[in-house]
C-alpha cells in the first residue's frame, strides 16, 4: 500500500537524518566561530571522502523526506488531488536531490567547472 | 460540528500545546523544504570555484541575513525535536506530561537560535 510505503520512507529518512542534523547543527555553530568563509568551508570538504558521504546521504534523505511532507500538506491544506500530490512529492524530491548531490559535488571538487 | 444544516467551527483544540507542536513542526517544515533549494543553489557556486562562493558569503554578511539564518537555526531545531517526540510517541507507550516536553522542545529551538544570533552577530 503506498501510503504505508511513504509512511515508513518517511520514517526512516528522519531517523537517519536526527544524527546528521545534529552533526550539521555542530559544523554550523563551529564554522561561525570565527565568522564564515569559503576558504574555511571548502579546507574542510575540498577532497573528503567522509564529508562527501556524510553530506550525500544527508541530501538524499532530506530530498525523499520533504518531497513525502510536501506531499501531505498539499493534500491536507491546499486541497490537491493524489495525482497532483504524487506528481508534486516527484518533482520537488527530484529537483531536491538533483541539487543537493550538486552542492555537495561542489564543496568536495570545487572549481570543477 | 455540523448540527442541522448549521456549521459550528469549534476551535478549542487551537488550546490544546500539542496541537500547537504539530503546527510548529509542520510549519517548520515546510518553511526548510522551500529553504532548501537556495542553499544548495549557494553551495554549488563552489562548482566555479572558491571566489565564487566568497563573494556570496561576502553579499550575505549583514545584520538581516543574520537574524535570517538564526531563524532557520531556530526552525532546524524545532523540527528535529518535533520529528523525534512524533517517533517516541509512535514507538513507545504514551507517558504523561507531554505538553511540557512539547514546551521544553520549543525553548530547546528558541534557546539554539537565540545562541547562534549571539555567535555570528
Amino acid at each position: 500500500m503506498k501510503a504505508a510505503r511513504l509512511y515508513v520512507a518517511q520514517r526512516l529518512t528522519a531517523a537517519l537524518m536526527a544524527p546528521l542534523v545534529i552533526g550539521h547543527l555542530a559544523v554550523m555553530f563551529y564554522a561561525t566561530s570565527n565568522g564564515l568563509s569559503a576558504a574555511d568551508i571548502l579546507g574542510r570538504t575540498s577532497g573528503s571522502v567522509g564529508w562527501a558521504l556524510f553530506y550525500g546521504v544527508f541530501a538524499v534523505a532530506v530530498a525523499v523526506h520533504a518531497a513525502i511532507g510536501l506531499r501531505a500538506i498539499s493534500i491536507e491544506w491546499a486541497g490537491a488531488s493524489e495525482q497532483a500530490a504524487d506528481g508534486l512529492m516527484l518533482i520537488s524530491g527530484s529537483v531536491l536531490a538533483l541539487l543537493g548531490l550538486r552542492a555537495v559535488a561542489a564543496v568536495v571538487f570545487p572549481g570543477a567547472l | 460540528m455540523a448540527t442541522g444544516g448549521e456549521i459550528r467551527r469549534d476551535t478549542g483544540y487551537r488550546r490544546n500545546a500539542l496541537w500547537w507542536a504539530a503546527l510548529v513542526h509542520r510549519i517548520s517544515g515546510l518553511a526548510l523544504a522551500l529553504f532548501l533549494p537556495l542553499h544548495f543553489l549557494a553551495l554549488g557556486l563552489a562548482i566555479e570555484g572558491e571566489a565564487a562562493l566568497e563573494t556570496f558569503i561576502r553579499w550575505s554578511d549583514t545584520p538581516a541575513v543574520k537574524v535570517a539564518e538564526a531563524g532557520l537555526v531556530f526552525l532546524l531545531v524545532a523540527h528535529l525535536v518535533g520529528g523525534l517526540r512524533v517517533m517516541v510517541i509512535e514507538t513507545f507507550a504514551w507517558r504523561p506530561g507531554q505538553k511540557a516536553l512539547a514546551t521544553a522542545g520549543l525553548a530547546v529551538a528558541a534557546i539554539s537560535g537565540g545562541l547562534f544570533l549571539i555567535r555570528v552577530i
